[in-house]
């Protein structure tokens, strides 16, 4: 009998061009993403040694993490994020690389994009000088971050230097209450292992709950895998997966089409393969989620009162959290519910895509935002932005009070000039609640789509399952 | 690349865990379209107070922190986003190496890329390194990449593990672009061998 092998080992094996002993192996990369921010200086690199971009045809660009929401059109005040912007632009007419720009209908969040053009397919290798590229994992893929000095690796010779990672199997099982959403499955991964639980792993996720979820919920679940401290996120491809690529513009059609979903089918972990760690975890009691804390990983059910810092054995866990919550300005053993909220951010590569803005609309539908309260509603791109028009939802956020932008990364990362205001608490969709990443002194906390809409109604943490 | 062979230099004492990317240096510093001057947003948040004077509690405000090239640090050092601008960051300072229990994946990559030397030690050494700092500012350790320990006063050596490839690269400076591009006929051979591109990755 044949041996047993696990999702990763499939791709990783087939995308091995030479494998030394006592060195890391080339990895082969079928599509290499690439954005304004961490491209330049691997762009510059090659033009001093004379190098040009050995796969044009496998590298595709955005503008996403600098770009404004409130207008498309050039010159920005931010001269510095202009600069940013024409150099990227500057970069892919002299290397020959398809941009989607600032005019372009299908501009978007580097990771929202990928997917939605059916650039994303079972079985790739996936990089991006992002670390969210472990979002793409949820197609089957490989997908992962990397820095610009290996973006400039990956522009000149299509390879990375890689060491074979080790792998974690996550078996979610059960089924997910109403209210609950895969970015709770994830906030309650990373609680349970921490922000460093997955270090030096891939994480294949696996077991009737992640089955049970739709394309866009997969890739919140692997969007957040870095937060875990994992290389990469995966899912096994399945019949939600042809579904979703069907007909999308760069998936493989007609003849081209079935013979990819022959190795697309050829995919999946075999039953027996191993993993060098696996652990189970049952949804079915799972609550919406939210962090307190200044990591990923100081998350609690929304029911529950923030931890005290006496109740960690750890001396330097109780440092940790008694930092945080300096910096949250939280009382340890009280509750988060009803505490109150100036700004609520509903975006970023985790949280915006069309499903996303359908469930904050359905809490805030015939609702007003509280006053007092900001909501800010970005999509995860221009086809988003133009899918949620048809279908009204623009008009829900608006008639609510709320502010509907262009397609970008926005406040996630407050690069653009949507930020918070020192002190300012907000209740955000994205992935990071580090301290000032929603702009210098702004405090997160992090949750789902309804979670988020729930709390705008009242200006206060809210448990969205008190409006279903 | 600059080699790394035997450096002996002060350390700063950094006693957080799991100091994330955003706080070496946040994303306000990151519209630059080169490398230079990222010294300036190192730890930016920390570094300074919020009218912009020098925060005098923090350790890279410290005299010894203009002067040191160790970075001593808790766990799970450069977790977050994969901004190469954090080691590119420490560099301007002037960090050489950074001691941890754990580094970040992405984080350690983007150091070994440029010469940062991530030196990972035990719970055990690392507490006795923060010791070592807390009771003696001035202090200084030995870091010996070819024999792969950091030598305390005394003459205690503290051993860290690197691997061959990156240890080789960092101790005659080699640049690992030049590396890769030696294998230009078996990239190309592993092309040809590939049926398609578009999301078919099947050997023929």
């Amino acid at each position: 009998m044949e041996q047993a092998h696990t999702l990763f080992d499939k791709i990783w094996d087939r995308h091995i061009v030479v494998q030394q002993p006592d060195s890391p192996g080339l990895l082969y990369i079928d599509l290499h993403l690439v954005h304004e921010v961490t491209s330049p200086q691997a762009f510059e690199g090659l033009r001093r040694r004379g190098l040009r971009v050995r796969r044009p045809d496998l590298t595709v660009a955005t503008m996403d993490h600098s770009t404004p929401t409130g207008q498309l059109e050039l010159p920005l005040v931010d001269q510095l994020a202009e600069r940013q912007i024409r150099q990227l632009e500057t970069n892919c007419r002299e290397f020959g690389i398809r941009l989607y720009d600032m005019q372009s209908p299908e501009r978007g969040i580097v990771h929202v994009i990928g997917p939605e053009l059916g650039l994303t397919q079972p079985g790739m290798t996936i990089v991006c000088g992002d670390s969210h590229t472990s979002t793409h994992g949820a197609f089957g893929a490989l997908a992962f971050g990397i820095g610009t000095s290996e973006v400039e690796h990956v522009l000149a010779t299509q390879c990375l230097l890689q060491n074979r990672p080790k792998t974690f199997q996550v078996n979610f099982q059960g089924r997910l209450r109403d209210g609950v959403t895969s970015k709770d499955m994830i906030l309650a991964l990373i609680a349970q292992i921490g922000i460093a639980g997955g270090t030096g792993h891939v994480i294949e996720y696996s077991g009737d709950a992640v089955r049970l979820l739709d394309m866009e919920a997969r890739m919140t679940l692997c969007n957040m895998t870095i937060e875990a401290g994992a290389r990469a996120g995966m899912v096994a491809p399945d019949d939600t997966t042809y579904e979703y690529l069907a007909g999308r513009p760069s998936a493989p059609q007609g003849a081209a089409w079935e013979v990819a979903l022959r190795y697309w089918r050829s995919l999946p972990t075999d039953p027996g393969a191993r993993f060098d760690r696996t652990l189970d975890l049952d949804v079915s009691g799972l609550e919406p989620m939210i962090t307190y804390g200044t990591n990923p990983g100081m998350g609690i059910p929304i029911t529950q009162p923030v931890p005290r810092p006496e109740s960690m054995t750890e001396p330097s866990h109780k440092a940790a959290l008694e930092k945080a919550l300096r910096y949250m300005e939280l009382q340890p053993g009280r509750p988060l519910l009803e505490h109150p909220i100036e700004v609520v951010f509903i975006g970023s590569c985790t949280n915006a895509r069309i499903s996303d803005l359908r469930q904050a609309a359905g809490v805030l539908r015939g609702r007003q935002v509280a006053p007092g309260t900001r909501l800010l509603v970005v999509p995860g791109s221009e086809a988003v932005r133009r899918q949620a028009e048809a279908e009204g939802l623009d008009r829900i956020f608006r008639e609510a009070g709320g502010d509907w932008r262009y397609a970008g990364c926005s406040m996630c990362i407050a690069m653009n000039g949507d930020q918070l205001q020192p002190g300012e608490y907000a209740i955000s969709t994205s992935n990071r609640n580090f301290e000032g990443r929603q702009g210098a002194g702004g405090r997160t906390f992090l949750a789902s789509p309804l979670t988020a809409a729930a709390s705008a109604i009242f200006g206060r943490i809210t448990d969205p399952r008190t409006l279903l | 690349m600059q080699p790394f062979h035997t450096l002996t230099s002060h350390l700063i004492l950094l006693p957080y865990q799991d100091v994330d990317t955003d706080q070496i240096i946040p994303a306000r510093y990151l519209k630059v379209t080169d490398k230079a001057g990222l010294a300036e947003g190192l730890f930016a948040s920390w570094r300074y107070q919020a009218d912009g004077s020098p925060n005098p509690d923090f350790p890279f405000n410290s005299p010894e922190a203009r002067i040191a090239q160790f970075l001593l640090t808790g766990d799970n050092f450069g977790c977050g986003s994969s901004r190469e601008h954090a080691p590119w960051a420490l560099q301007s300072w002037g960090i050489r190496a950074v001691i941890s229990t754990s580094f970040a994946d992405i984080f350690r990559n983007n150091a070994l890329k440029n010469g940062l030397l991530p030196v990972q030690v035990s719970a055990q050494n690392l507490a006795r390194l923060f010791h070592l700092v807390e009771s003696h500012p001035g202090a200084q350790v030995t870091i010996d990449l070819p024999s792969q320990s950091v030598t305390i006063p005394g003459g205690t050596r503290i051993p860290f593990p690197i691997d061959p490839f990156n240890k080789t690269c960092l101790v005659e400076g080699l640049d690992q672009l030049g590396y890769l591009l030696r294998f230009e006929a078996e990239i190309t051979a592993y092309e040809h061998s590939r049926r398609s591109f578009a999301g078919v990755a099947e050997s023929s």
